[in-house]
């Protein structure tokens, strides 16, 4: 059983937005959602760096633990997912993301919440595989046929990694090695709480 | 760009083009002098430089966990520039305090209320009215005090016990009605407290114009403070305008209390309309939620008062015509003024003392 994971390399990712776009065409996100963002540290100065951000697929995931309907739930594969069916746009686990991936178009009134919306890791949601409604509410099932995240496997850097936790975890030791410094990718570091 | 050939030789020219401003471009502005591997950089097949490239020798983003940690913003393209924020830690806090704080000591103010509600009927019993019933009804409301009372009281049900369902459903409802018809009635319940929000705070603005002239400390409170409302001597009724003390409190509550939870929940229904901190949206739902029991506990007292704890008392806000006795029990100094203005009278039932009651005497209100 695998646990999957996203790791940005913050000294590979050059801020192409590359993978934003093609979770939203992939995806067909609602307009004004982005499910993965890159937001650049110090900006136009030397020594800027950039972070490709989405869900994190928590094992200890706040959103499952504060969801008032309890729809948020983790895959055996360790993706956390979401039944919209059962969302009632509350809100609570935007405040509880430590990362803000869950987002919610403006359908409801007084232009507040409606259903939330956050990175499924491309593996859809809880409705049939393949299914039209399953596109329709959560995108592609690219998991369920055997392939990764398109905003990884299309990162022209190869910044942005996904797949189990040991795999990504091994190459990203190896480039460590191989590169001779250990810049913190985000997701591993924060994760384990190490210090460079 | 559908073709998935175009997109990645499109996608490769525009990384070959970032890579070289990135290469160069801060190596550039920082240092005018040739990097001192400058002359074997050229090289193809060069060994691994224990010195890094000049471009690579900034800070690592590990150095910057720390103030990314401590909510550190950067730039974002897409619109929403608050999603330029990495990480907000202090929704663990807040995850911490809504599902244990809120729910453990929001618990214990209702069934702390409840209980000491028991204990004071079990007591002292219904309050009955001294002398029975005369049969002489005068007019304590008016019918648009009434509307007023009930537009405030029905919504604040409903967004109180809406409210409670979002907080205590999962663990107790969700078991119990199973996920589907829970979401259901969550959902249902969250579009009656967004709409409900309104035609309480509509209720609170009308009662508060309506009664404030009313509810402003007058020379009998000091009087019903010192003697408890007449709580612990039998047959002891100190005298009181139109609202005694204890109504007073109610009021006064029920407007900060509505105040301050219609300001935080126009912050929570309108997300960032009005803050900008991820904090003060989480700020407000602990205020808003524990403001909120706390109200609903502080209503309980007031509905057992205003129905089973006092005999006659609900008349008052059912039809606005309450007993003669009731009315000099409670509130003589209003009755007095009203007789003394000639104040419409009608008939209603009348009965007769009730037993072991003491006849029928009240001080007047001049004590």
């Amino acid at each position: 059983m695998g646990k999957m994971v996203f790791l940005c390399d913050g000294d590979r990712c050059i801020e192409c937005n590359a993978c934003v776009t093609a979770c939203k065409n992939e995806n067909e996100v609602p307009w004004g959602i982005n499910r993965r963002r890159v937001v650049t540290l110090n900006d136009g100065q030397p020594g800027e760096k950039s972070l490709s951000v989405a869900c994190m697929h928590c094992s200890d995931a706040p959103c499952v633990n504060v969801c008032p309907t309890n729809v948020i739930y983790h895959t055996d594969d360790g993706v956390v997912l979401h039944n919209k069916d059962g969302c009632i746009g509350c809100g609570y686990c935007f405040y509880a993301c430590p990362f803000g991936a869950p987002q919610y178009p403006q359908s409801g009134n007084f232009g507040s919440r409606g259903k939330m919306d956050k990175c499924t890791f491309c593996n859809g949601g809880p409705e049939e595989t393949f299914s039209a409604a399953e596109v329709q509410k959560y995108g592609r099932n690219r998991l369920a046929e055997g392939k990764l995240p398109l905003c990884a496997e299309m990162c022209s850097t190869k910044a942005l990694l996904a797949g189990d936790a040991d795999e990504v975890s091994a190459i990203y030791r190896q480039r460590v090695v191989e590169r001779g410094f250990d810049s913190g990718a985000y997701g591993l570091s924060q994760g384990l709480g190490r210090k460079a | 760009m559908r073709n998935p050939a175009a997109s990645l030789l499109a996608a490769a020219v525009a990384v070959v083009a970032l890579l070289g401003l990135w290469l160069s471009g801060p190596a550039a502005a920082q240092d005018v002098r040739p990097p001192a591997g400058a002359a074997a950089s050229g090289e193809a097949a060069r060994p691994l430089d224990p010195a890094l490239p000049q471009a690579m020798q900034y800070p690592p983003v590990a150095d910057q966990w720390q103030a990314i940690n401590d909510g550190t913003r950067g730039f974002v393209n897409i619109p929403d520039k608050k999603a330029g924020r990495l990480i907000q830690t202090q929704g663990m806090e807040w995850l911490a305090w809504r599902n244990d704080e809120l729910r453990r000591y929001g618990a214990y103010a209702i069934a702390g209320m409840l209980i000491a509600l028991s204990g004071f009927f079990a007591v002292k019993g219904r309050i009955k009215v001294e002398g029975g019933l005369s049969g002489r009804l005068i007019q304590r409301f008016k019918p648009h005090e009434i509307i007023g009372h009930w537009l405030t009281a029905g919504s604040f049900l409903v967004l109180a016990l809406t409210g409670l369902w979002l907080l205590f459903g999962r663990p107790l409802l969700l078991p119990v009605l199973g996920p589907d018809a829970f979401a259901v009635t969550a959902e249902i319940g969250k579009y009656m407290h967004n709409f409900g929000g309104f035609v309480f705070m509509a209720g609170l603005a009308y009662i508060f114009v309506m009664w404030v002239r009313h509810n402003l400390w007058d020379r009998y409170d000091l009087n019903w403070i010192l003697k408890g409302g007449g709580l612990f001597a039998a047959h002891s009724h100190p005298p009181a305008d139109k609202f005694n003390f204890g109504q007073k409190t109610v009021f006064w509550m029920v407007i900060l209390l509505g105040g301050a939870l219609s300001v935080t929940g126009l912050t929570l229904l309108m997300p960032f309309w009005f803050v900008d901190e991820i904090e003060l949206m989480q700020f407000a739902q602990i205020i808003h939620a524990g403001l909120g029991i706390g109200m609903f506990a502080l209503m309980l007292a007031h509905i057992y008062i205003g129905s089973v704890g006092m005999e006659h008392a609900a008349n008052a806000m059912r039809s606005g015509w309450v007993d003669v006795n009731w009315a000099r029990d409670h509130h003589s100094v209003w009755v007095d003024k009203y007789e003394a203005e000639g104040g419409e009278e009608r008939q209603g039932p009348a009965t007769p003392p009730a037993a072991g009651t003491a006849p029928p005497a009240h001080p007047q209100a001049a004590e």
